[in-house]
């Protein structure tokens, strides 16, 4: 048994619970205080207080810190997730974020006492628009995949507002899953598109495809193969030509900035990923932000409110009679935009055009040092991930998620695995850019180790993990006979 | 090479069908939920419910994946197996037996002719094979 | 000039070209069209030194007026509720916050524990089976209440009540478009739901009926009486409670929600201009297979250790694409995390005391405030701890006038609603202060008179 010291922890909050013990303070009542009771009908209130845990603060403090030791993170390990864009996630962000004229801001004050705010979104969105080659952009979308669902709506209202009537959009198979769960809850019918063996879009295909119910066709540039789509601005072109969007998935917008821009490669819409390119940190699931961008003739269909700039002064703008309407409650994940913004502000136009030569360069460099050892999906170069496919590993039983068990093992969180779909096997590396090159050494070695062991020892892979706080986890288990909540064991 | 039992009829999305008197029992086949892996859910229609041959009728999960399930044959649902929603893995264990899915009342007896034999299945998955 | 956050040297990127066989990063690019390539650089303003950037953004920050600079009385879906220093600090460490969604369970245990201990409090607090790893808001997880509603029903009409937040019925009807559900209102006149019009309006064609309570005006509905509505009409519940009340309120599911959705913002997350927030989302377990959303279960790991996974994955886009329950990929689990750690501070009484002094202020506010000339309660119906006045003079131009001098005096109404053009929606948390209410009191009489 080789485990970390973090597996002797496993606790949970409520098994820590000792009645009586308080971890918070409040002032005594300084009103006249009446009952609750007395204040309010008894239907509506609860008749217990509910079964939530008593502990100390130092517990609360202990404990979180406990559990957080249990976690890779981008901070204490290399976080090489293909389409993640796991990098180093600013500390100045993060204290710009916790401002208190921004964190302790209502989102309903009234426009005069906010402008900070809003001349911070409104040059946010007028920055990412000029970094995408868009017209314009909406911050209110909460995540990738509301940026594609506010974008696909925009089509939607487009196509409607010339009196079409497009029933289907075009993914190809190779996409990200909220691509199809975005525009099947939009309303269309999901056609998935064959991509080619090397993952680029077959174009002879496409253009037999594309008939005049296909309303748009959503891709991801560079592709999740991690290349740039060489045909491109004919694909771009061939869609228009047919009346069809074009809308650019942008999750993988880390590999072109300065180099290149949706909006001059032809799209009509594309969103971006805040927590991907412009550093605002994962938060082990989120919160994220999903910017859309949209050229022109799409700018009538943004979701409402747009904020807009008056002389020097800024507001929301709600009298947009064509928009798509709302997606969240307010205006947008704003801590997040404020730590995007404080970003690209710290970049600066050199720097960004930097963030993609150097995590193109690390992608490379991955793939060259490992391209003897694991087949790779397509030839590169490649843009800011490369795939590999463990076939040849998996032929003598040693699968992507044994790989991916064992670099846990090794130090290294792992590689995305099983995606794309159109690649057997995968491992899908992204270092980003923030990756120095002994970090990329010592992964390099590692999954050269591991391509060995399987060869040699591929026990000690089979049995991975080992040094994790547990062992490989009994999924089956947990599907069959869902525990979705704790409960006191009688 | 996966079981594939001589007295059942299969489709070639790996669904079999078993004549029982007026009735055809309904399942998928040992080489399906080996693809599969561990059967975790099973949904199944309603009793009464009326399904169409190559047509949808009800899915199948493992941890990582979902396969719908087609209907070999048109007709009613007669009876269903509702051991399943406790005891999904019964698809796994006995997949030609108590994984049985549906029991249909064949609406259209000619549809019975369109299915594959023993033979014909099993060189389907030889060639899927290669 | 080099980035801070860019390691690689000019040797260092020199030696990665030899290995790569490459003469320089140019010669990577050459899949990209000469004729899209961005021939200048982006206009962007250029980069800025760490403290030049500082001192610009607290520049911004200082045109704000916060609820550290203004004693707030803002509530309409985002209150100023005490956060426990503890939870900064937390969700401040790099484990968390810097860790992604824990698909590689082995390395991700303390994510999938806090989020197992999350959906085990907002089960609790809501007095529901099953709650999820969260959604966006409050917002987009009634959306997803009535999009998972009309799944699990196969009807498609919701009916809201018009006291649903006027914002979260926008985002729902977003939602719903697609989809092609039509939204219908039962009406509210008095503050509170007419449930006897909306029984009228509730029948075979309903998936759903929604009610808020406490109501975006600060009233209470009756809960029970909604869902027997509901259910005659084989329809189900949906309930939009806010939980950090639900120390003192009756769990919705206790009076027959089947579905309880909410802003979690008052959960020890900061108010920030709205977002991001945290939308709950809880369940009974007959629908668990049709929720949106992540969910943790526990386990056991190769040896037999208790251990915990995201678990039911087949709902979700990344497996089920186009027939997936929802959209959702990216949530908001470092919210998520702050509400857990909200609720393991507070605790079982600490919970109960916030809603006690909550209601209690709100209430001595309320007196406080209509007696003033000029100013009354503008619904009869019992509230929690926010409540409409009926303002003699026009709401925007006393909130102008009372953020000069440091409150934050309500939410008008008049963009919600027209017949309300003459409300002021007003907030009283526990953070509030006596001295602070009759400070607001007397600004306020003056503003009026």
């Amino acid at each position: 048994m080789a485990h970390s010291a973090a597996a002797a922890y496993d606790k949970l909050i409520f098994e820590l619970s000792s009645p009586g013990r308080v971890a918070w303070s409040l002032a005594d009542a300084d009103v006249p205080e009446a009952d609750a009771r007395t204040l309010l009908p008894a239907k509506h209130l609860r008749s217990e207080a509910p079964a939530l845990p008593e502990v100390s603060e130092f517990d609360v403090v202990r404990h979180y810190s406990r559990l957080s030791r249990m976690n890779y993170a981008v901070d204490t390990h290399f976080y090489p997730l293909g389409s993640c864009t796991m990098k180093y996630n600013p500390r100045i962000n993060e204290d710009m974020a916790r401002l208190a004229g921004f964190a302790r801001l209502h989102p309903l004050a009234a426009e005069a006492v906010a402008q900070g705010a809003l001349q911070l979104m409104h040059e946010l969105a007028r920055d990412l628009a000029e970094i995408a080659g868009m017209d314009a952009v909406s911050l209110q979308p909460a995540a990738g995949a509301q940026g594609e669902f506010a974008g696909v709506l925009m089509i939607r209202a487009y196509h409607r507002s010339r009196g079409e009537k497009r029933t289907k959009v075009l993914v190809p198979d190779s996409a990200h899953g909220t691509n199809p769960a975005s525009t099947a809850l939009a309303g269309y019918e999901v056609v998935e598109v064959k991509s080619l063996a090397n993952g680029e879009v077959d174009v002879d295909a496409l253009a037999r495809t594309l008939d005049t119910d296909v309303a748009a066709f959503m891709i991801t540039v560079p592709n999740t193969l991690g290349m740039f789509e060489p045909r491109i601005v004919e694909i771009t072109e061939l869609c228009h030509a047919r009346g069809v969007q074009v809308y650019m998935d942008g999750a993988n917008l880390n590999a072109i900035l300065g180099i290149t821009r949706p909006g001059d490669l032809g799209f009509d819409v594309c969103h971006f990923n805040l927590h991907k390119t412009f550093t605002t940190p994962h938060g082990g699931g989120g919160p994220g932000a999903g910017p859309v961008g949209v050229k022109a003739h799409l700018e009538p269909f943004l979701p409402v409110p747009v904020v807009t700039k008056a002389g020097d002064a800024y507001a929301l703008d709600w009298k947009r009679p064509k928009s798509i309407g709302k997606l969240q409650a307010f205006w947008g994940n704003f801590g997040m935009l404020v730590r995007a913004y404080t970003y690209i502000r710290t970049m600066g136009p050199d720097g960004l055009r930097a963030v993609s030569d150097n995590a193109i360069l690390n992608a490379n460099y991955i793939m060259k040092r490992l391209e003897k050892v694991y087949d790779i999906a397509v030839p590169g170069p490649c843009m800011h991930e490369c795939v590999l496919s463990a076939r040849r590993q998996k032929k003598l039983g040693v699968t992507a998620t044994d790989i991916a068990k064992r670099l846990l093992d090794l130090g290294f969180y792992a590689p995305s695995t099983y995606f794309p779909l159109i690649v057997e096997e995968a491992l899908m590396i992204e270092p980003t850019e923030t990756e120095a090159k002994e970090t990329l050494d010592q992964f390099c070695d590692a999954m050269i180790q591991i391509a060995r062991e399987t060869e040699t020892t591929a026990a000690v892979i089979h049995d991975a993990p080992l040094t994790t706080p547990v062992r490989r986890l009994d999924q089956t288990k947990a599907a069959r006979e869902p525990d979705l909540r704790w409960s006191r064991r009688p | 090479m996966a079981n594939v039992p001589k007295d059942l009829k299969y489709t070639r999305e790996h669904e079999w069908a078993k004549q029982e008197g007026d009735s055809v029992r309904v399942g998928i086949t040992a080489y399906a939920q080996e693809q599969l892996g561990d059967v975790v859910f099973v949904e199944l229609p309603k009793v009464g419910a009326k399904v169409t041959a190559t047509k949808n009728f009800g899915v199948v999960e493992s941890v990582k994946a979902v396969s719908d399930l087609f209907a070999p044959i048109s007709g009613e649902v007669v009876e269903i197996n509702g051991e399943l929603s406790q005891k999904p893995e019964t698809v796994n264990q006995d997949p030609y037996g108590r994984g049985w899915m549906i029991v249909v009342k064949p609406s259209n007896k000619g549809e019975w002719d369109q299915l594959l034999t023993a033979q014909q299945y099993e060189d389907f998955l030889a060639r899927a094979a290669h | 000039m080099a980035s801070r956050y860019i390691a690689n040297t000019a040797d260092e990127q020199k030696r990665m070209l030899g290995v790569i066989g490459a003469g320089s990063i140019e010669e990577l690019l050459v899949k990209i069209p000469a004729k899209v390539r961005l021939a200048r650089p982006l206009g962007l303003v250029p980069a800025m030194a760490e403290t030049d950037l500082i001192r610009h953004l607290k520049a911004l920050a200082g045109k704000n007026a916060d609820a550290d600079s203004h004693v707030c009385f803002m509530g309409a879906g985002s209150y100023d509720h005490y956060v426990p220093s503890p939870i900064n600090h937390l969700v401040s460490r790099g484990e968390f916050f810097t860790a992604y969604t824990p698909y590689q369970p082995e390395a991700s245990q303390g994510t999938l524990r806090t989020i197992y201990e999350y959906q085990t409090m907002i089960a609790e607090l809501t007095g529901m089976d099953v709650a999820n790893a969260s959604i966006y808001d409050g917002a987009s997880s009634l959306a997803e209440a009535a999009l998972m509603a009309h799944a699990v029903t196969a009807r498609n009409e919701i009916v809201l009540s018009r006291g649903v937040h006027p914002l979260y019925k926008r985002v729902t009807a977003t939602y719903c478009e697609g989809p092609g559900i039509r939204l219908r209102d039962a009406a509210g006149p008095d503050g509170v739901t007419d449930l006897e019009a909306a029984r009228k309006v509730v029948g075979a064609k309903t998936a759903a009926l929604v009610i808020q309570t406490p109501n975006f005006y600060g009233c209470l509905e009756d809960v029970a009486v909604a869902a027997e509505i509901a259910h005659g009409a084989g329809a189900l519940l949906v309930v939009v409670a806010d939980p950090v009340n639900l120390g003192v309120l009756e769990a919705p599911g206790k009076l027959g929600a089947d579905i309880v959705i909410g802003e979690g913002q008052g959960l020890g997350v900061p108010l920030s201009f709205g977002g991001p927030n945290l939308g709950v989302f809880a369940a009974k377990k007959e629908l668990v297979r049709r929720m949106p959303g992540r969910l943790v279960g526990a386990t056991v790991d190769s040896d037999g250790a208790r251990g915990f996974v995201l678990t039911l994955q087949t709902r979700e886009q990344h497996i089920r694409r186009a027939k997936a329950t929802s959209n959702i990929c990216t949530n908001v689990a470092l919210c998520a995390l702050m509400a857990t750690v909200y609720l393991a501070t507070l605790g079982r009484r600490g919970l109960v005391r916030v809603g006690e002094l909550s209601t209690a202020k709100a209430h001595y506010a309320a007196e406080r405030l209509t007696k003033i000339p000029g100013i009354s309660l503008r619904f009869a119906a019992p509230f929690f701890k926010e409540f409409a006045l009926k303002l003699a003079k026009p709401p925007e131009r006393v909130v102008t006038r009372l953020a000069k001098q440091g409150f934050l005096a309500g939410v008008p109404l008049k963009s919600f609603d027209r017949a309300l053009a003459d409300c002021l929606l007003v907030a009283v948390t526990e953070k509030r202060t006596k001295a602070e209410i009759d400070g607001f009191a007397a600004a306020l009489e003056k503003a009026v008179a």
